[in-house]
C-alpha cells in the first residue's frame, strides 16, 4: 500500500485533477456507450414485440 | 468431432451464439478492470520522473493500441463481407467503428489530460496524439458514410471500401506525421528492447489492455446481435421470436 | 477510348465555363482572406503561405470533385459507361485526368500569383508551383475514390470532404514541407519524391478502387 491516507490517494500527489479527469471521462465514455446500446435493443425489442431472449429456447 | 462453423456464419445461430458469449466476456471484462485498476494505483510504485501523472498510463495506453487494433479488424471483416458478400462479416464491421472511435477519444482525452501536467498544454501537436486524431476522422468518415446509405447492402459495400483504403493509408498517414514532428519522446514499450517502466507498471497496463479487449468483444458482439435484430426484422426466424413472446 | 473520355469531359467542362471558374475563384479567395485574418504581417505571412496556399488548393479541388460523376450520374451516361467494353479504370482513369485539368491545372498556374501575394522570395515560388503540380493530381485521384462512394447520396458533398480530407493528410505534410524546406535551405528532393511515390501509388490503386465504388454506387 502506498498511500498512507485517503486524502493522499485522492490529491494523487497533487495531479490528482489530471489523473481522476481522465479516469472519469474514460469510465463516462464507456458507460454511456453502454446505456446506449441497451437503450437501442430496448427500443427495438418493444417495436419487434420480443420478450427477452433469455427466455427463449435455441433452436438446435 | 468436427464443428461445423459455417453454421454460424449464418446471422440466426450467429444471434444465439453470440447471446451465449457475451456474460462470459462481460464479466471478464470487469474482473480484469478491477485487478488491473488495483495494480495501476496500489502496487505500481511512483514514476520517479512524472510522480503521480503517469498513472493515466493505465487507460490512455489500452485506449489507444484498442483504437488502432479495432480499425484493423474493421477493415478485416469489411473487406471479407465485400469478397465474399457475407452480410455477417459486414454487421460485424458495423458494429466494431463506435466502440473503435469511442475508444480513440479516450486515447485523445487522456493524452490530452496527461500532456497538461507533463508538457504544460493540454494539446500538444505531437506525432502520436495527432495521427489518433486522424484516426478519429477515419473512424467518423467511415461511420457517416454508412448512416448516409440508406440500403444496407450499398452502405456494407461502400463502407468496406473506403475501410480498405484508411486501412493502407494508416501506416502513411503515421509515418509522415512521425517525419512531420518529432517532439514526442521514443515508444517507452516496444516488443524488441525491454520496457524501461518497472514490472508492476507494465503487467498493470497488460491487463488493462485485456480488460479493454474484453469489453470491446461483448460490447461488439451485442451491437452486432442488435444489427442483425434491426437488418432481419422481417425473416422467419425473428417473427418466431416474436411467436415465442405471445 | 481513354482520349474519348477525356476530350468529352474538357468539351463539357467548357461549355459550363463557370464550373472551372468558380473552383480558381473559390481557390483565390480563400487565399486572400488569410492575410485578412491574420494580419499584414509581412514575415509571418511569408511562414504561413505554403500552407495557406496547399490547404486551399486542397479545398479547391475537393469543392468540384462533387460535379466529377454526378452529371453524367444523373443523366445516365454513367451505367452507359460502366456497360462500355473497355476497362471500367480505364475510362475511369480518364475522368479523374480531365477533372485534374480542369481544377488542378489552374490552380497551378495561379499560385505564383498568389505566392507574390505572400512576398514568398523567387525560389519559394517555383517550389510551390512544382509541389502544386505534383500534389494536385494526387487530389484529382484519391478524391475521385470519395466522389464515387458517396454518389448520389443527400448531402454527399459534405461526406466527400469528410471521407477524403484525412487521405490528403500526407501529400498536405510533403507538399506544405517541401517549400518551407526549400526556404529554410534544407532541400526538397526528398519531399518530392514522396510526393511522387504517393502520385505513383494512387495511379495503381485509385482507378481499381474508384472503379469499384462506381459499381457499387450504381447497382
Amino acid at each position: 500500500m502506498i498511500w498512507n491516507n485517503w486524502s493522499e490517494f485522492f490529491s494523487m500527489g497533487g495531479y490528482g485533477l489530471y489523473v481522476w479527469g481522465s479516469y472519469l471521462v474514460s469510465f463516462a465514455c464507456i458507460a454511456g456507450e453502454i446505456w446506449l446500446i441497451l437503450n437501442r435493443r430496448r427500443t427495438l425489442q418493444k417495436y419487434l414485440g420480443l420478450r427477452d431472449e433469455s427466455t427463449i429456447r435455441e433452436k438446435k | 468431432m468436427s464443428i461445423n462453423w459455417y453454421k454460424y456464419a449464418s446471422p440466426a445461430s450467429f444471434y444465439f451464439l453470440a447471446g451465449r458469449m457475451i456474460p462470459y466476456f462481460s464479466i471478464a471484462a470487469i474482473v480484469l478492470l478491477i485487478i488491473g485498476l488495483y495494480i495501476g494505483f496500489f502496487v505500481a510504485p511512483t514514476d520517479f520522473q512524472q510522480g503521480e501523472a503517469y498513472r493515466i498510463i493505465f487507460i490512455h495506453v489500452p485506449a489507444a493500441w484498442m483504437s488502432m487494433f479495432l480499425y484493423l479488424v474493421m477493415a478485416f471483416w469489411a473487406g471479407i463481407g465485400l469478397a465474399f458478400n457475407t452480410r455477417l462479416s459486414s454487421m460485424v464491421a458495423t458494429a466494431i467503428a463506435p466502440t473503435g472511435a469511442m475508444f480513440t477519444f479516450i486515447a485523445l482525452w487522456t493524452g490530452a489530460w496527461w500532456g497538461k501536467p507533463m508538457w504544460g498544454a493540454w494539446w500538444v501537436w505531437d506525432a502520436r496524439l495527432t495521427s489518433e486524431l486522424i484516426l478519429l476522422f477515419l473512424y467518423i468518415g467511415f461511420m457517416s458514410l454508412q448512416a448516409a446509405i440508406d440500403d444496407p447492402r450499398r452502405a456494407d459495400k461502400a463502407g468496406a471500401v473506403i475501410a480498405l483504403v484508411g486501412v493502407v493509408n494508416i501506416p502513411i498517414i503515421y509515418f509522415s506525421v512521425q517525419w512531420w514532428n518529432t517532439l514526442h519522446q521514443g515508444a517507452s514499450v516496444s516488443v524488441t528492447q525491454s520496457p524501461k517502466m518497472a514490472a508492476s507498471m507494465l503487467v498493470g497496463m497488460l491487463i488493462m489492455s485485456l480488460a479493454a479487449w474484453m469489453y470491446s468483444i461483448a460490447m461488439i458482439l451485442m451491437r452486432t446481435r442488435v444489427i442483425i435484430l434491426e437488418r432481419e426484422r422481417h425473416t422467419a426466424w425473428v417473427a418466431e421470436l416474436k411467436g415465442a413472446a405471445r | 477510348m481513354l482520349i474519348w473520355i477525356i476530350r468529352r469531359d474538357l468539351l463539357l467542362a467548357m461549355r459550363r465555363q463557370a464550373d472551372v471558374l468558380t473552383t480558381l475563384f473559390f481557390f483565390i479567395i480563400v487565399v486572400s482572406l488569410f492575410p485578412l485574418g491574420v494580419g499584414p504581417e509581412m514575415n509571418i505571412l511569408r511562414i504561413m503561405a505554403p500552407g495557406i496556399v496547399w490547404v486551399a488548393a486542397l479545398l479547391a479541388s475537393m469543392l468540384s470533385l462533387g460535379r466529377m460523376f454526378s452529371n453524367d450520374y444523373l443523366d445516365g451516361t454513367l451505367e452507359q459507361i460502366l456497360l462500355s467494353p473497355t476497362s471500367l479504370p480505364l475510362l475511369v482513369l480518364g475522368k479523374m485526368f480531365s477533372h485534374w485539368l480542369v481544377t488542378g491545372v489552374p490552380l497551378v498556374l495561379m499560385a505564383p500569383v498568389l505566392g507574390i501575394q505572400y512576398d514568398l522570395p523567387f525560389s519559394a515560388l517555383i517550389v510551390l508551383t512544382l509541389s502544386l503540380l505534383l500534389g494536385t493530381p494526387i487530389l484529382s485521384l484519391i478524391g475521385a475514390i470519395g466522389a464515387a462512394l458517396t454518389l448520389g447520396l443527400r448531402g454527399g458533398g459534405v461526406l466527400v470532404s469528410l471521407l477524403v480530407l484525412p487521405l490528403y493528410i500526407p501529400v498536405l505534410i510533403f507538399g506544405a514541407g517541401a517549400v518551407e524546406a526549400s526556404t529554410a535551405g534544407l532541400g526538397f528532393d526528398a519531399h518530392f519524391s514522396l510526393l511522387g511515390a504517393f502520385l505513383l501509388v494512387s495511379l495503381v490503386c485509385a482507378p481499381w478502387a474508384t472503379a469499384a465504388s462506381l459499381r457499387i454506387s450504381i447497382e
